[in-house]
């Protein structure tokens, strides 16, 4: 060891200064390890937009579409469920749809761009079972209302918008997917309009 | 505050008295040179193979139908899969480099002497526990050469007599290399021989910090020590070699980053290019190298002339290493106060090594095949010559202190 | 010591030097990987000559276009055919058992050739192709013999005879032999590009982290030297 006299200030600058500099390229090391857990091209793949023809769905019929992984519903309502919509609010958690369960463009009474074509993520908002779509036999479920959606796994109910019924597990309404229509037949689902 | 956790830290495990003695106040000769960065160089890289290890296996697929495929998805549809990907199999070179050097400064300033025996013979281990991995892990993108170089190396289990065919039948669980195969090789990769190499790097340390660092002067500092027992030639291992060790950490990063982002497939030898293409058992590549840093040693197994001959040697070449401490008999460690007939020798040695080493990574021709006999020769005569003539070594005096 | 050192240093070239080995006199391809029309117009080749049987089903369409600047809709109308979306792999369509049956072996996957056979090889091999009576498909190759696969570019380049003086002549193709160069010079940079789609990021990143380095080696310098004033 030496007796000659040691520079405090300019050590402990340049301990500083390496630290900070050696700090930040330990975090721009971390950067490659962390976005390497994002969504691979192949799974963006898989989750891209989904396009479904609607032109051969009959008034009243559900067909499912898969879209990352999910069963999307789209239903055709018949004039007399739409109808039915508004009668139901006194019985549901949440009949105006001030939850954020949807985009803004269907967050009005029928939860839909049009009306006639209800477009959900068929997931129940409880535990993630997929409720089924009973378009006759609901009556047994909420006595008056005939059609509707009910989760098997606890029970929950929905009316024909995704709009959860009081005392049931479910806390909120069914997720309506971003979606748009590319013409008259074709919605795209996943994708928000002019977003391409 | 801070001080009151380690009070109560250290009330329950000696967590400040640990640090002192390998850290804080760990006695390190002030003479280390250039060659004493390996081996904190070496610790870097295996923190690194371990991380980016542990990032592949995560998106890796261990079967024989989806390994290629999944290796070019990790290149291709993982955000910076590439990088992890390269930063592995850079290391996987970066590592061998290391360790050579890291070896090589111990046989110059003979830091295997006594009584630093065991510290070696952990560092030999080490060495062969890398080879097993690196090996093991060639395989895992089941390309040409991961395919056929297995293939090749594990045939050589079949020289043994008697027990060779069943042996090596035993080892790939297939009448070819296959799924079976590749299964076994990715679970020793990435969980038993990793597991082997961070407890045999511990005691690796244990046995560097019980016996003290050896230097270039080969001196004993601990024989020089002032009143308060501290080796008058040495100081704390931090700030002093901390600061130096950061140092050689970013020169050598320069270097490893340069490959790594401007020649990833080091000129066909950290990458071989058969190894684009996926396995095919039908077809071999028309010429099998192994990777470069086990050439020296294959060089050696195509020199001889006969199939168990040829193993043996090759496994003499590595084993012979292991009883360096005892084939030195000379009381001066550096070469730097030894004779000029063991700087010859150890000259000599380093060619034989590298001639190897190029012959191994070549196709093996008539002429090309006497070269490697006499360098075979020539590396086994090392070990030979340093054994008969180390005994009446005539040596300069060694100083009392480190020279700096 | 020094002389060791020496030994070393002199030694390590001539490791280097023994890659390649081929005897065959490859010609270079010059490929431009910043020159995204020259990939595009090496991609519009592939999909129209190649991928009826070559697979590159390592990577995207997606990426491709991406990287090349090829428009999505573009990337659909001109160059895909098999009716695959845009984020899926290249794969091609024709079964590897009857290709098998056809060829004698299945085309190969030609995603990774370039990395394979490197740039000059693929360049020579395309402009390889020559009359040969003796082969099934009536050609041959000349830095691949006995390739077992047909002269497919035959109506764009011609067919080369060998003269008695060794060299060849070529009628009959719609390219001169300089748009022929080129448009070999296009498909193999394409094939180039995509053995290693992530080369031109890669070096660009690569000169960020060295400056960083470089840097960060400087300051640990000037602090090792600072501490070791102390060390005498």
């Amino acid at each position: 060891m030496s007796n000659a006299p040691v520079d405090t200030g300019r050590r402990r600058f340049l301990t500083a200064a390496t630290a900070v500099v050696g700090g930040a390229g330990a975090v721009a090391v971390a950067v490659p390890f962390i976005k390497s857990w994002n969504p691979s091209a192949k799974a963006k793949a898989a989750g891209a937009p989904v396009e479904v023809n609607i032109s051969k769905v009959e008034p009243g019929q559900l067909i499912r579409v898969e879209w990352r992984g999910k069963p999307v519903w789209v239903v055709r309502r018949t004039e007399a469920v739409l109808n039915g919509l508004a009668s139901l609010d006194g019985q549901l958690r949440d009949p105006a749809s001030e939850e954020m369960q949807q985009p803004e463009y269907a967050q009005n009474a029928a939860r839909s761009i049009k009306p006639e074509f209800f477009i959900a993520v068929g997931i129940c908002t409880h535990l993630g079972c997929s409720p089924t779509y009973l378009p006759d036999s609901f009556g047994e479920q909420v006595e008056g209302v005939p059609s509707g959606f009910f989760c098997p796994c606890h029970g929950s109910k929905f009316d024909m918008a995704g709009r959860v019924f009081q005392g049931v597990p479910a806390p909120l309404n069914l997720v309506i997917p971003p979606h748009h229509y590319v013409d008259d037949n074709t919605v795209l689902i996943g994708l928000d309009t002019g977003a391409a | 505050m801070v001080k009151n956790i380690i009070d109560w830290i250290d009330a329950r495990i000696p967590m400040t008295a640990t640090y002192n003695r390998h850290v804080g106040q760990y006695p390190t000769p002030k003479n280390f040179n250039f060659w004493y960065f390996f081996g904190s160089l070496a610790l870097l890289v295996l923190v690194n193979q371990l991380l980016t290890g542990i990032w592949l296996t995560m998106n890796y697929v261990p079967t024989a139908e989806g390994a290629f495929a999944s290796v070019e998805y990790i290149m291709r549809d993982v955000e910076y899969g590439w990088l992890l990907r390269y930063m592995h199999s850079t290391g996987a070179s970066a590592f061998f480099v290391v360790i050579y050097l890291h070896m090589f400064r111990g046989l110059i300033y003979g830091s295997y002497q006594k009584p630093r025996e065991l510290l070696w013979l952990f560092g030999m281990l080490i060495f062969l526990v890398l080879m097993a991995e690196a090996f093991m892990g060639y395989l895992l993108p089941w390309g040409q050469m991961s395919y056929w170089g297995a293939q090749v190396i594990i045939s050589l289990f079949g020289a043994i007599p008697v027990i060779g065919d069943d042996l090596t039948l035993w080892i790939r669980g297939d009448y070819v290399i296959s799924g079976a195969t590749l299964n076994r090789f990715f679970a020793l990769h990435v969980i038993a021989l990793p597991l082997v190499l961070v407890v045999l790097v511990f005691l690796h340390l244990i046995a560097l910090h019980e016996v003290g660092s050896n230097n270039p002067d080969g001196v004993e500092i601990k024989k020089n020590k002032d009143e308060n027992g501290w080796p008058v030639d040495a100081i704390p291992f931090h700030p002093y070699y901390t600061v130096k060790d950061i140092m050689g950490v970013a020169g050598f990063l320069i270097v490893f980053c340069y490959v790594l982002f401007f020649m990833p497939e080091g000129g066909g030898y950290f990458l071989e290019k058969p190894n684009f293409e996926a396995a095919n058992p039908m077809k071999t590549p028309e010429h099998i190298a192994p990777v470069w840093y086990f050439t020296p040693f294959y060089a050696i197994l195509r020199a001889i002339p006969d199939k168990l001959l040829g193993v043996v040697g090759m496994g003499l070449s590595i084993a012979v290493l292991f009883i360096l401490p005892w084939l030195d008999r000379c009381k001066v460690k550096s070469i730097r106060y030894r004779g000029l007939i063991h700087k010859i020798n150890i000259a000599q040695f380093t060619v034989s090594f590298i001639v190897l080493g190029y012959l191994g990574a070549v196709p093996a021709t008539p002429t090309l095949t006497i070269v490697a006999r006499i360098f075979t020769l020539t590396y086994f005569g090392f070990f030979v010559a340093l054994w008969v003539y180390s005994k009446n070594e005539k040596t300069k005096p060694e100083p009392t202190r480190v020279t700096h | 010591m020094k002389k060791l050192l020496i030994a070393l240093v002199t030694l390590v070239p001539s490791l280097a030097m023994a890659a390649g080995g081929h005897n065959v006199h490859l010609e270079s391809a010059n490929v431009d990987l910043h020159d995204t029309a020259s990939l595009e117009r090496g991609l519009d080749m592939f999909q129209h000559y190649c991928s009826g049987c070559h697979s590159t089903q390592y990577q995207r369409y997606e990426r491709v276009a991406t990287d090349l600047n090829i428009s999505a809709d573009d990337m659909r109308n001109k160059y895909m055919f098999t009716g695959a979306k845009i984020g899926e792999l290249m794969e091609n369509s024709i079964p590897t058992a009857d290709a098998a049956k056809w060829f004698g072996a299945a085309p190969p996957d030609l995603t990774l050739v370039a990395r394979v056979r490197g740039a000059d090889w693929v360049y020579s091999y395309l402009k390889g192709f020559y009359a040969d009576e003796s082969r099934p498909f009536g050609v041959n190759n000349t830095v691949f013999p006995l390739v077992g696969m047909p002269h497919v570019l035959q109506g764009l380049q011609g067919l080369p005879v060998k003269q008695e003086d060794g060299t060849f002549v070529t009628t009959g193709g719609s390219m001169t032999a300089e748009e022929y160069d080129q448009a070999m010079r296009d498909l193999t940079g394409f094939l180039v590009y995509s053995g290693d789609p992530v080369k031109l990021e890669r070096e660009a990143l690569g000169w960020w982290v060295l400056g960083f380095l470089f840097i960060f080696f400087i300051i640990a310098y000037f602090l090792k030297k600072e501490y070791w004033k102390d060390v005498h």
